[in-house]
């Protein structure tokens, strides 16, 4: 029956992603005809717990959103509680949040590279990836303190500064990966065989990028010249001059596919080492905070009244978050996070579309997507899903046993 | 390029530290005696950078009880100990992110490069700090 529609649930736990999501894809054949997806799985309450604590504990809580992108969090959260409080950032302390901010980017789209890799089945190139993906977490290591969760941004600056005798490993990174850059575009970009399994897989048209709203590398990999660093420019992005990678940097007209998605990502770590370059040589001398005592900073944010938007371009497109302060509330009244993936995930269904089975793995990898930074709600129907807690299943366990021994069968 | 550094890395040292033992000794807490007995080497970590946040290290002379540690801390890990004035760290709960340490004073806490800290029981005494 080969007109047979089958439906196959794939997921919470699932082998495409290492995060729970749950997708019921309608298959006939080997062709998938359509997609339902449904999110929630990761949900943990942050938002709420953030608004049971002062604003420096929610700091730490807002890195511990997503370990990848433990910077764009704190960033996002610091900039928009800088708006809501109105607290300025001296210009060396904006400088350090940028170079952090596009060392992140640096470890997580090579972090993709190597997923993308693993889920078309070169297991190599994930190694290779990988290894040369240490030398900037060493980095991070070497200037933040700690491989993952760098603990530097702080409202009103950043906590730690590059101190001069740091500033040649950073040049030696960035030496370190243009020296490695063309080989990595070359093991990605002309392999015969990636290119056969990413050119014309998981489409995204452009129009069909800007109706559901696609960010980041999603997007631009189907041409939209979309970047919150280029568009609504915050820190020192303006100074820098951001411009948004699209495949035409390759010379290629952007397809939208997996392959252009690779593109943008790859040459956007080119992209992040001169903008960190750039960032060494303009940066100033001078403060890195504007409040370098806490109680200070405590008081002042007790005080603070309004409401703030932050924005930032992570690795995975714009992160948004928003804050509400109450004079007199030490911790925050309202605090609301988008991350990137909230924006892409309706892209996976028009990508999904008349594909293969076997290319679910690549183009579910393929918009980088994080649960763990956007399942922010998670929705349950309690009119048609019966829901059974832990107890309940511990209640009707116990009166099964007690009606066997009354010699009763199973209910 | 690929096959060239595939084969070049058969001939370079692997890049990851084998960290305790070459191979993985079928009980670490027995590898670890007969380290101290003398009988085995171990194969010391990658080095921490200078400014690694590991376990907090506590000055209890300093500390003047002011609980400024607790206000900001975001893991709860400080206990304040109201008859001495002076605290208690519950380091299983720690994060690392030293936020107690900027904030502190007397410069009381400090972070150490201790970072060996895993333990079948949160309430060993490696874990707590006073
Ligand atoms: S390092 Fe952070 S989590 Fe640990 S005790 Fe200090 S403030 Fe709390
Ligand atoms: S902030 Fe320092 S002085 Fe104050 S209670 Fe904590 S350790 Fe003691």
């Amino acid at each position: 029956m080969p007109d047979q529609v089958y439906e196959i649930p794939i997921g919470p736990i699932h082998p495409a992603l290492k995060e729970p999501i749950r997708f019921t894809f309608k298959v006939e054949g080997e062709r998938i005809r359509g997609v339902d997806i449904r999110p929630g799985f990761a949900h943990r309450g942050i938002e709420y717990m953030g608004m049971k604590r002062n604003l420096i504990q929610v700091l730490y809580l807002s890195e511990r959103i997503c370990g990848i992108c433990s910077i764009s969090h704190p960033i996002t959260l610091t900039l928009a509680v800088e708006r809501a409080a109105g607290i300025e950032v001296p210009p060396r302390a904006q400088y350090l949040r940028v170079i952090f901010a596009e060392l992140e980017r640096v470890h997580s789209h090579l972090l993709w590279a190597g997923v993308a890799a693993h889920e078309l089945g070169f297991d190599t190139l994930l190694h290779l990836t990988w290894k040369v993906r240490e030398k900037v977490l060493d980095l991070l290591e070497e200037l933040s303190g700690n491989r993952i969760d760098y603990a530097i941004p702080i409202y009103g600056g950043v906590r730690r500064d590059i101190t001069p005798e740091q500033v040649p490993q950073v040049e030696a990174m960035i030496r370190y990966y243009r020296g490695l850059l063309d080989e990595l575009l070359d093991a990605f970009l002309r392999d015969p065989s990636v290119e056969a399994r990413t050119r014309g897989v998981g489409v995204l048209a452009p129009e069909e990028a800007d109706s559901l709203c696609a960010v980041g590398p999603t997007a631009r990999a189907s041409g939209l010249a979309k970047d919150v660093r280029q568009d609504r420019p915050y820190l020192v992005y303006g100074d820098l001059g951001v411009k948004a990678i699209t495949p035409r940097e390759w010379g290629l007209e952007p397809r939208g596919d997996v392959y252009d998605k690779a593109v943008v990502r790859l040459l956007e770590v080119g992209q992040s080492l001169d903008l960190i370059e750039r960032c060494l040589v303009e940066m100033p001398e001078g403060e890195i905070t504007s409040f370098p005592k806490i109680p200070a900073l405590l008081a002042y944010l007790k005080k603070a009244d309004g409401e703030g938007l932050g924005w930032h371009e992570a690795p995975r497109g714009e992160v948004i978050h928003y804050i509400r302060l109450e004079a007199g509330v030490e911790e925050p009244v309202v605090w609301k996070v988008k991350a990137p993936t909230y924006s892409n995930l309706m892209s996976w269904v028009p990508m999904f579309v008349d594909q293969e089975i076997a290319d679910i793995p690549i183009i579910a990898a393929s918009i980088d997507p994080c649960m763990c930074c956007m399942d922010r709600v998670h929705m349950v129907d309690a009119s048609s899903e019966a829901m059974v807690q832990k107890e309940e299943l511990l209640r009707l366990s116990r009166a099964k046993t007690e009606r066997i021994c009354r010699g009763g069968g199973p209910a | 390029m690929i096959l060239k550094t595939l084969f070049s890395q058969l001939f370079t040292r692997p890049a990851t530290n084998r960290f305790p033992a070459k191979y993985m000794p079928k009980s670490v807490l027995g590898f670890l005696g007969k380290v101290q007995a003398g009988k085995a080497t171990l194969v010391p970590p990658v080095p921490v950078p200078p400014k690694f946040r590991g376990k907090i290290a506590y000055d209890r002379e300093k500390c003047i009880g002011c609980q400024l540690c607790i206000r900001v801390c975001p893991a709860k890990v400080i206990e304040f100990l109201p008859e001495e004035k002076k605290i208690r760290m519950h380091v299983a709960r720690c994060t690392f992110c030293a936020q107690c340490v900027d904030a502190c004073p007397v410069d009381a806490l400090a972070a150490s490069p201790d970072f060996l800290l895993s333990d079948t029981d949160r309430h060993s005494t490696a874990l707590i700090v006073e």
